[in-house]
């Protein structure tokens, strides 16, 4: 089970501050389990998007927005929406949104934080990583995470030993700021590139003991807790 | 004394580097150091390089320092946290050192303990910022210190770096973070470096041009596979494998002070890594007229 939970709205609204016209995409998997998702998650969306001034061109859940080809399936019925999009948000965790970016040459923002995938990383299995920093930063690199494929976690651009758009540590592997290079010229968005991204906050990455008690969790230990309450009630 | 006083009175401001040995032997590097009295203006030392375990460089600086050199403080972000980088920070303050380049690091298995935990807390352009912040009087949090450090701070850049767009960005990055002066990676290609002085005119930022002693074409070869951005020519590859093995340094000497002639014009410093070489430099600067 994958806990997400919605960014501050101040920081979604200012990542879309340059966007008119806005295309929302939520998962129908954990993340609607999360009440980030969802038909819900997609509601409130465009709630907040319309009152402050967005248009939505279109929307859809996906059953679960890990999985490349459900999503490439879905989009394919949007293609005149998209078209109209100057931007796609999406409320998934990490994987999710990776998986929308790959797909589509729009920018492409995240609605949520990933804070914890409990052990499932999604249910399709591609090289998209989500390391549940509670922070998300895809909307800034284009869809690719500098945690998950940066050796060194980088996050104001490549380092000295990125050569000819490879990694330092394996001479195999693409480095991930030269593919973030490309992919934001691709978009038009290389201005993401000249502010400061401060220091990660690591206490982030600790779930909130408040989301454990959520979903799966509340399954498992509310209905324990109850019994134990009555039972202490009764004693 | 900063670098960046050199700079402001329009001095060819000239560096060199040395390496700490891995062990408590000091006297080797005290010998080689002394061979560069009164030729350059300052000394690199850098900080665990090629990710291998050995002396520390705070403690090479403060050795310099008491001997009338002026160091160069390295530090990268590969083995401390921010606390350990801003506390370095201030202790290189009152250990009397001024001058600090701030660097990402190689990555940990390069170096003799691949096993272990790489940290990057902060990238060379926090780490930049973090020491501008001290250098206003708090730490990165805010905290008000009691006493704050003033340091000239340095930053690097690779001008063969393909593609060069990005490469310029981080240096903005890095100027707006803080860096007062630029130590490039080595350069053998005159044309290249152009470009790249070109690309950087508007940053306004003294720019130091890196220069690496060839030992020899096998050498050549291996960065020209193996390091980022740099790229010997196929003609100083020639005269490099056609010199005898004495002959190398005599070799090596003319290659890097040509280049500097032909690159002197385009820069404000020149910054040698002799490798080991150390005992070349005088000789290097000479050739090159500079001393």
């Amino acid at each position: 089970m994958l806990v997400s939970e919605r960014k501050p709205w101040g920081e979604i609204l200012n990542c879309l501050a340059q966007d008119e016209s806005v295309f929302i995409i939520a998962c129908g998997g954990c993340s609607e389990a999360c009440q980030t998702g969802g038909e819900k998650g997609i509601d409130e969306l465009s709630e907040k998007l319309i009152e402050n001034g967005k248009k939505i061109v279109g929307s859809f859940v996906v059953d679960f927005a890990c999985n490349k080809v459900l999503v490439a399936l879905k989009l394919n019925r949007y293609i005149a929406e998209l078209q109209k999009a100057d931007s796609v948000l999406v409320s998934s965790c990490g994987i999710g949104v990776q998986a929308v970016s790959s797909m589509i040459n729009l920018p492409v923002h995240p609605a949520d934080n990933t804070i914890y995938m409990g052990g499932f990383s999604g249910v399709w299995t591609g090289e998209e990583r989500c390391l549940q920093c509670g922070d998300c930063k895809l909307d800034i690199t284009g869809g690719i995470c500098p945690y998950a494929n940066c050796p060194k976690n980088l996050l104001n651009g490549a380092c000295g030993g990125s050569d000819k758009g490879k990694c330092e540590v394996d001479p195999e592997k693409d480095c991930a700021w030269a593919r973030i290079y490309e992919r934001l010229k691709e978009i038009g968005k290389l201005e993401n590139l000249k502010k400061i991204q401060s220091p990660r906050d690591w206490n982030l990455m600790q779930p909130p003991a408040v989301r454990k008690r959520s979903i799966f969790w509340a399954l498992e230990f509310e209905e324990e807790e109850k019994k134990e309450k009555e039972k202490m009630v009764r004693e | 004394m900063k670098l960046s006083d050199l700079f402001k009175k329009g001095k060819f401001v000239i560096t060199s580097e040395i390496g700490p040995p891995k062990g408590t032997n000091i006297q080797p590097l005290l010998e080689e150091v002394e061979l560069l009295r009164g030729k350059v203006d300052a000394i690199n030392v850098t900080d665990l390089q090629s990710s291998v375990m050995r002396l520390g460089s705070m403690a090479v600086c403060r050795l310099l320092k008491e001997r009338n050199f002026e160091p160069v403080f390295q530090m990268t972000c590969r083995d401390r946290n921010r606390l350990a980088l801003q506390s370095d920070l201030i202790s290189a303050y009152v250990l009397g050192i001024r001058n600090v380049l701030c660097l990402t690091g190689d990555y940990i298995t390069l170096g003799d303990h691949p096993q272990a935990k790489p940290v990057f807390d902060l990238d060379s352009v926090n780490l930049l910022k973090a020491a501008k912040t001290l250098m206003e009087g708090k730490d990165m949090v805010g905290n008000k210190l009691d006493g704050a450090p003033d340091f000239c701070l340095g930053a690097v850049a690779n001008p063969g770096a393909d593609p060069l767009e990005p490469q310029i960005m981080k240096m903005e990055l890095k100027v707006e973070a803080g860096a007062e002066f630029f130590q490039t990676q080595a350069v053998y290609d005159p044309k290249k470096f152009e470009n790249f002085i070109k690309a950087t005119e508007h940053l306004k930022v003294p720019i130091m041009v890196g220069i690496v002693l060839l030992k020899s074409a096998g050498m050549a070869r291996f960065m020209n596979a193996n390091v980022s951005g740099v790229f010997v020519p196929e003609n100083l590859i020639k005269i490099m494998a056609s010199a005898s093995k004495q002959d190398r340094p005599k070799k090596s000497v003319e290659i890097a002070a040509s280049l500097i002639k032909q690159l002197k014009g385009m820069c404000q410093g020149v910054h040698i890594m002799p490798l080991g070489w150390d005992r070349y430099v005088p000789d290097v600067l000479e050739k090159a007229g500079l001393i």
